[in-house]
């Protein structure tokens, strides 16, 4: 479980360690809220924990060397998506701030132990291909290893991070530029106030 | 560094429970936190595996037009649950069942 590489010097094994315990923590604060988000009753309090699960996501991409990615989940995510979801509930009827999770009868698909066993099953084969793919890395892992292209945390990853995406990736961009557009103009079609009812 | 299976383990975790609250929740928000749950795991694994592809960046580019798609997903769904409530009267999956009316 702990195969931390490249611990030489003691100064840097005491530094890699500090990394490791603040990562595994982010990871702790992370799985345990999505826990209580889905254990909790109120809605309202579930989506303050959905928060907290993004500010700690947002820290394990700074752990992943992609703080570009994590400040963009926070502006994004966070300022937005979830800004959004809380005025959807709050200007809506309280109603919807009920679960609504009284009866045992009925359920939303699935019982609940049965998704309970098909998330842990899920979760088992993810593990399992997860560790596998820790023992038998894949080539082109391997080869980039060897030549060396691996980030360090000096790189500059938000310049290249730009460049790459107005050369390489353009075509994705635009696609993606109309269809949120497509994507807001939908959604503000849809909540408009009917004309004539 | 942080080895890449931990990272792989964290996205393995929230999938999971992402996956949890989509089946069992009744409340239709819920529904839709869970599939943002697994939308994050996703991007963690883009994230962890973008780590040794420093030439083309392709794991954090599409990192970033992952969480784009998630918040125009997120914008539509809210604004269909709304008119849905208006409709039913009801957030539970369950009792949605006509397509018309």
């Amino acid at each position: 479980m702990d195969q931390i590489p490249s611990r030489k010097g003691g100064g840097k094994k005491e530094i890699m360690d500090i990394t490791a315990w603040v990562f595994y923590g982010f990871a702790a604060i992370a799985i345990g809220s999505a826990l209580l988000l889905v254990s909790m009753r109120n809605v309202a309090r579930s989506l303050f924990l959905f928060f907290i699960v993004l500010f700690s996501v947002a820290g394990l991409y700074v752990f992943a060397l992609a703080d570009f990615v994590a400040i963009t989940q926070i502006l994004v995510y966070v300022g937005g998506v979830l800004v959004l979801m809380l005025f959807a509930f709050m200007l809506s009827n309280k109603e919807l701030l009920n679960d609504l999770q009284m009866g045992t009868s009925h359920f939303f698909a699935l019982p609940v132990w049965q998704s309970v066993i098909l998330a842990a099953s899920f979760l088992s084969i993810l593990i399992y291909a997860s560790l596998h793919l820790g023992t038998h890395e894949p080539a082109w892992i391997l080869s980039s290893r060897e030549s060396g292209a691996i980030l360090t945390p000096t790189d500059q990853t938000v310049q290249h991070l730009g460049v790459q995406i107005m050369t390489r990736y353009l075509l994705p961009f635009e696609i993606i530029s109309v269809l949120l557009m497509m994507a807001l103009i939908g959604a503000a079609h849809l909540t408009r106030k009917e004309a004539n009812p | 560094m942080i080895p890449l299976t931990h990272f792989l383990i964290v996205g393995a975790c929230l999938f999971a429970i992402g996956l949890y609250t989509v089946m069992a929740r009744r409340n239709a928000i819920l529904v839709l936190v869970g599939i943002e749950l697994m939308i994050n795991a996703a991007i963690l694994n883009l994230v962890a595996f973008s780590r040794y592809d420093k030439t083309a960046y392709g794991g954090q580019a599409f990192a970033l037009f992952a969480i784009v798609l998630a918040a125009a997903a997120v914008a539509v769904a809210l604004a269909i649950i709304l008119n849905a409530y208006k409709f039913y009267k009801s957030v539970n999956p369950e009792d949605i069942r006509n397509l018309k009316d």
